[in-house]
């Protein structure tokens, strides 16, 4: 399997705060999910693709390439959609595109065609006359994409591409996402798990600036055991202990319905006989299906 | 059947899928110019910027005019040119000089903070080099239009006015002296400009800071230099200081009695603490550590 971008025991810092440390991972062509709550260094990690920050160690290859030695030939072939409000004062939608193509090497004529066919196909094509700073958040989110693709990159990393998006723009937006999955490798990097679990076959969790889990979605669901849902009347704090005693891990303990997941080897049995032996009442309890944020929950260890 | 007369079958679907780009790809040598070319086509768009262009030629008309009676009419000879003749040219459009690098350079990375831009600009394959060059260029070439151009056209004039290259032949270095003041004053206006801009997110306090650097540094050394008497104080005000580089240059009795060689080390000192600024604001990201 080719690996579009590969990183070797990458350390990150801020001064003395180290936002990646030591991550090693290789990341597979298609979409890729890039999973973490604030501060995990999502963003850094982009960045540092991108060779807009230095890692104090460790070797990052992206399309081939060593960021450290080639950041421009790497930034060439790869098209960057920021998480934040950006873009270029003064310009309407078509002008902007443009110029972010011509600043990939495009000519003019060829970066001013280009811009014209790739806001039609990110939905802005009736707009695509009217002064960026007048756009609404879903259409800034759109031309954010845009002017990532204006150049046909190899390799697409989009920051929280549905960020204030409705949920009809979030669905269109998520379908773009899919449908340049195909010829263009993403990574994905988003808080909303749905979104990752929609676009994405593959995801790498980070937390506190280490790798948490990574590996294909599906697999992952997989390896998270069987889950039921379970509510349970009594010392709850009591029986939440008792079942990590036995190798039982719970989550979502906070809410009306706990999510419990039993390990291949144990039989679902044993959360009754637990129950019967803190002397709580289980007054529901429903097999349920692995999702993502399952598995997400289970890498950080909440 | 359609309405039109086709049956459904006949109605081409485009392809609403992505398409790939196999057209020509540029090497990378030459991206500032695009930054600088956009810079100056949404510049010229603006009404207001071209009246303040096409004002800060008057002088040269005034100027031309007087060349020509200059050259043709002997009552007039008062007016023939020499050295300060092109000097004082120069001096006189510092005042659009100001406005000009206000009114285009305020904003240049100022507006490009603001809107995040940088980051964008930056995540292409350009450097900080290519973008700093490119709104550097932008500036200069507007700088360029009012204070070298006009002067060089002045000296052409002459030539055609009077009919000869005697006036040149005669005054040899005055070409090299038009060019390296011109240079310095669109360099050290530039610089200071696009320094000052990239310190703020906004165009306003960037032109409030250029307006302070220019004007007050100014007034402070006269005042200073009236109090004590002594000459050191120009070296103050980058505008004062490099009137004592372009007077040497033009072969001119300083008005400021300071070494030539301390005021062109004060301008040069200038120019490498606005690159020293440039290259620590200049970043796609802001690391606060």
């Amino acid at each position: 399997m080719n690996s579009p971008v590969v990183l070797e025991n990458v350390t990150v810092s801020y001064g003395a705060h180290q936002a990646l440390r030591d991550v090693s991972v290789a990341f597979p062509e298609g979409a890729v999910g890039l999973l973490g709550p604030n501060g995990a260094g999502k963003s850094t990690l982009i960045k540092s693709l991108l060779g807009l920050l230095r890692p104090v160690s460790g070797a990052m290859h992206v399309l081939g390439h060593d960021i450290a030695d080639a950041p421009l030939a790497v930034r060439a072939r790869v098209g960057y959609m920021p998480e934040n409000d950006t873009h270029i004062p003064g310009m309407n939608a078509v002008s902007f595109v443009a110029y972010c193509g011509e600043l990939c090497g495009l000519p003019h004529a060829a970066a001013m065609q280009r811009a014209h066919e790739v806001l039609f196909y990110v939905g802005l094509g009736e707009a695509r006359y009217r002064n960026v700073e007048t756009y609404s958040t879903g259409m800034k989110q759109r031309i954010k994409l845009a002017q990532a693709l204006v150049h046909d990159p190899d390799l697409l990393l989009l920051d929280e591409p549905t960020n204030g998006m409705d949920p009809k723009g979030r669905e269109e937006m998520l379908g773009l996402i899919r449908d340049i999955a195909g010829p263009i490798s993403i990574i994905l990097s988003s808080h909303v798990l749905p979104d990752v679990e929609f676009a994405c076959d593959y995801v790498v969790v980070l937390h506190k600036g280490v790798m948490a889990t990574h590996g294909p979605i599906a697999a992952l669901k997989g390896d998270s055991a069987r889950v039921f849902e379970l509510r349970v009347k009594g010392d709850e704090t009591r029986f939440i202990e008792a079942l990590r005693e036995v190798g039982i891990e719970t989550h979502d303990e906070s809410g009306d319905v706990m999510r419990v997941f039993v390990p291949p080897d144990r039989p679902a049995q044993l959360l009754f006989e637990v129950a019967a032996r803190q002397g709580v009442q289980v007054r529901h309890f429903r097999a349920s299906v692995p999702s993502l944020e399952d598995v997400f929950a289970r890498a950080l260890g909440d | 059947m359609c309405s039109r007369g086709h049956s459904a079958i006949d109605v081409p679907i485009h392809d609403q899928g992505y398409r790939r780009y196999a057209g020509e790809r540029r090497a990378r040598d030459r991206r500032w110019v695009v930054i600088a070319r956009a810079g100056i086509i949404e510049r010229l768009r603006e009404r207001r910027f071209l009246a303040l262009m096409l004002m800060a030629w008057l002088l040269f008309l005034v100027r031309a005019v007087q060349l020509y009676f200059g050259t043709t009419f002997v009552r007039a000879s008062f007016f023939a040119p020499s050295d300060e003749t092109f000097r004082n040219f120069l001096n006189q459009q510092r005042l659009f000089v100001f406005f000009i690098t206000i009114y285009a350079g305020a904003g240049l990375i100022a507006s490009d903070r603001q809107a995040n831009a940088l980051q964008l600009y930056l995540s292409k394959p350009i450097t900080r080099n290519d973008y700093i060059a490119g709104k550097l260029a932008t500036l200069a070439t507007f700088l360029t239009v009012v204070t070298w151009v006009p002067a060089m056209m002045l000296l052409a004039l002459q030539v055609l006015f009077s009919g000869s290259l005697e006036f040149m032949s005669s005054h040899p270095r005055l070409v090299p002296a038009i060019t390296l003041a011109s240079v310095l004053q669109v360099a050290l206006a530039s610089m200071t400009m696009l320094a000052l801009s990239s310190l703020s997110r906004s165009r306003r306090f960037a032109a409030m800071l250029y307006a302070l650097v220019v004007i007050f540094a100014g007034a402070v050394e006269r005042v200073l230099q009236t109090a004590t008497g002594a000459a050191g104080w120009v070296l103050l005000s980058p505008q004062n200081t490099l009137l004592v580089v372009t007077d040497a240059l033009f072969g001119i009795e300083p008005e400021a009695q300071i070494p030539v060689a301390a005021a062109l080390i004060a301008v040069i000192a200038l120019l490498g603490l606005c690159v020293v600024v440039l290259e620590r604001r200049v970043r796609a990201v802001d690391v606060v550590a």
